[in-house]
């Protein structure tokens, strides 16, 4: 029998499988302010990006870490930065404008307990909200949630393409926990890995425009000191990038920021669903929190229970669709989560509400995890 | 296979090392091909405060990353096992380091009480390894992970300036393992 070399695995941390996924991904700009949870993410860049001709620099906050990754961006650079809760907020405006400027950027946000510095140390998932409204101005938004080591490589990889792709900020959620947790994992040959590089003008330099002027379409990205000239501004912009208040040229901009990530919502959204093909009760549960509902799943379903797990690994755009196909015909929902209830008012949006169909939500502030018996628990309340 | 599943947690307090000891051990289910998870809680000062690592060991996937019921505790601290002790599961072992454990209840688990801290500050003249004179008592009592494993996973964490010092500590922890199941 012709045995096959066993690939080792390797104990990995979630927040080192965020930066090793990043630079499989080809970023080779960081720019960060070190907070707890998230610090171990900055630490392995500034070891690893030197010596692979990258850079990292450590700025005085996060407001200017933000600004650092949009400005490395325009230059070319597959950029990102990592923070938490407290540096989230401090990063929203800088969020918004790359957004506006359709810079191509990661944002890792490992969650802590808030409000303010809130529980530094501890897991928590109360800043889905602000990934998607956290900056003034509608424009919407890329997020994705890993809930294991290996996925927070994966999707780490996927947050690169993703916003090379459709020019945006994408944030990658993780949390305490689920940062700090270790795993073995064993690494995907990077020859199997899909690299996404953004699209170069070909155009000669007269001929380019920043922006597109069709608004179905992302146009190519010139970098600062090509010999493209371009305009930069958060100010509302012609196809130049220049200040216009002209109507039609407003609702091309607008219009194209939006239809970029809706008319995408195949190619964005990504959903676990296990075992839910007979499921009368369904978890809805998306990061750390998934792992003790799929912990329920299993023993459950030993036990004949028709039980099954809808995980979101897309947060944003929210997978409408998808919850629709899956959960509109179960009897029960259960939807934990470490916050006040920011999933399941988007749940709750999609579904509206049934009489047949109840939705039970399980809510944890305190810094600690929702274990699996809680979730078991909530599911008596479902008759 | 045979089926296998265990929750281990270390407890005690910041800067006792339980971190890196939780750390190594899940090194070692990992160099022997177990599945594993190791998580952590501390609190936001570098030293004092409650501080613990759970490393779940198991044959199948594990879901649930933290230690709800222990079948193996590490108390440290007084603390830690007034907090921890109630979720040990009946059957599963309790290793108590009596330099600061001074009270414990009855329980319905094999208890291993030692000084450890004491011993290795007289010992190995530095109260520095006592994390790892802590796991390799835990290792050599419970057979959780092989010692072979344990070691290569010493030896992967340490810095070179404290692998003597910490191999010299587990093999004070695997001796007295030797010793306290002797008396028993």
């Amino acid at each position: 029998m012709a045995k096959k070399k066993k690939v080792k695995a390797v104990l990995m941390q979630g927040n080192e499988a965020i930066s090793y996924g990043a630079l499989a991904a080809g970023v080779n700009f960081f720019g960060g302010y070190p907070i707890t949870p998230s610090t171990e993410v900055a630490e392995i860049m500034a070891r690893e990006l030197p010596k692979r001709g990258g850079k990292f620099i450590q700025m005085e906050d996060e407001i200017a870490s933000i600004a650092s990754v949009v400005g490395a961006s325009l230059a070319g650079a597959k950029a990102m930065t990592a923070t938490s809760g407290p540096g989230f907020s401090l990063m929203q405006e800088g969020i918004g404008f790359a957004k506006m400027i359709e810079a191509p950027c990661v944002v890792v946000n490992v969650m802590r307990g808030g409000p303010s510095t809130g529980l530094p140390t501890d897991p928590s998932q109360s800043d889905i909200m602000q990934a998607r409204w956290g900056s003034h101005g509608d424009a919407p938004a890329i997020a994705l949630y890993p809930d294991s080591v290996l996925e927070s490589y994966e999707l780490t990889i996927r947050a690169v393409n993703l916003a090379e792709k459709y020019r945006t900020c994408v944030t990658l959620f993780s949390d305490a926990c689920l940062g700090h947790m270790r795993e073995p994992v064993v690494l995907p040959d990077l020859s199997q890995v899909k690299i996404i590089h953004r699209i170069q003008p070909t155009l000669p330099p007269e001929w380019y425009k920043h922006y597109p002027e069709n608004p179905k379409y992302i146009s190519p990205l010139a970098s600062f000191g090509e010999g493209y000239r371009f305009h930069v501004t958060g100010l509302a912009h012609d196809a130049h990038g220049f200040p216009t208040t002209r109507p039609d040229e407003v609702a091309r901009m607008m219009d194209n920021l939006r239809n970029k990530i809706v008319h995408h919502t195949d190619d964005l959204v990504q959903v676990e669903a296990i075992a839910m093909e007979d499921a009368r009760i369904a978890i809805f549960a998306a990061g750390i929190t998934a792992r003790a509902a799929k912990k329920v799943v299993v023993a459950l379903r030993a036990k004949g229970k028709k039980v099954g797990l809808l995980r979101p690994l897309t947060i944003w755009p929210f997978p409408d669709e998808l919850v629709k196909q899956y959960l509109s015909d179960v009897k029960g929902i259960i939807v934990p989560e470490l916050n006040q209830g920011q999933l399941s008012l988007e749940l709750k949006r999609v579904l509206g509400h049934r009489k047949t169909r109840k939705i039970v939500e399980v809510q944890k502030n305190t810094g600690e995890l929702i274990t699996p018996q809680e979730i078991i628990n909530a599911m008596k309340e479902v008759h | 296979m045979e089926k296998m599943y265990k929750e281990i947690r270390l407890s005690g307090s910041g800067g006792q090392g339980l971190i890196t000891a939780g750390i190594i051990l899940a090194n070692a289910a990992c160099i022997e091909g177990i599945n594993v998870t190791q998580t952590q809680s501390y609190g936001a000062a570098s030293r004092g405060g409650a501080s613990r690592a759970d490393v779940i060991v198991s044959s199948e996937d594990i879901y649930y990353p933290e230690a709800q019921y222990f079948d193996i505790l590490l108390c440290l601290t007084q603390e830690s096992c007034d907090k921890f002790v109630s979720n040990l599961k009946e059957g599963g072992s309790l290793i108590i380091d009596t330099t600061f454990v001074k009270n414990y209840p009855v329980v319905q688990a094999d208890v291993y009480d030692l000084p450890f801290t004491q011993i290795a500050s007289d010992k190995l003249g530095s109260v520095l390894p006592t994390n790892i004179l802590s796991l390799a008592f835990t290792v050599r009592t419970s057979k959780v992970v092989s010692e072979s494993a344990l070691k290569e996973a010493i030896i992967k964490s340490m810095k070179p300036a404290y692998l003597d010092l910490n191999l010299n500590a587990m093999k004070l922890g695997f001796k007295l393992a030797d010793s306290f199941l002797e008396v028993e």
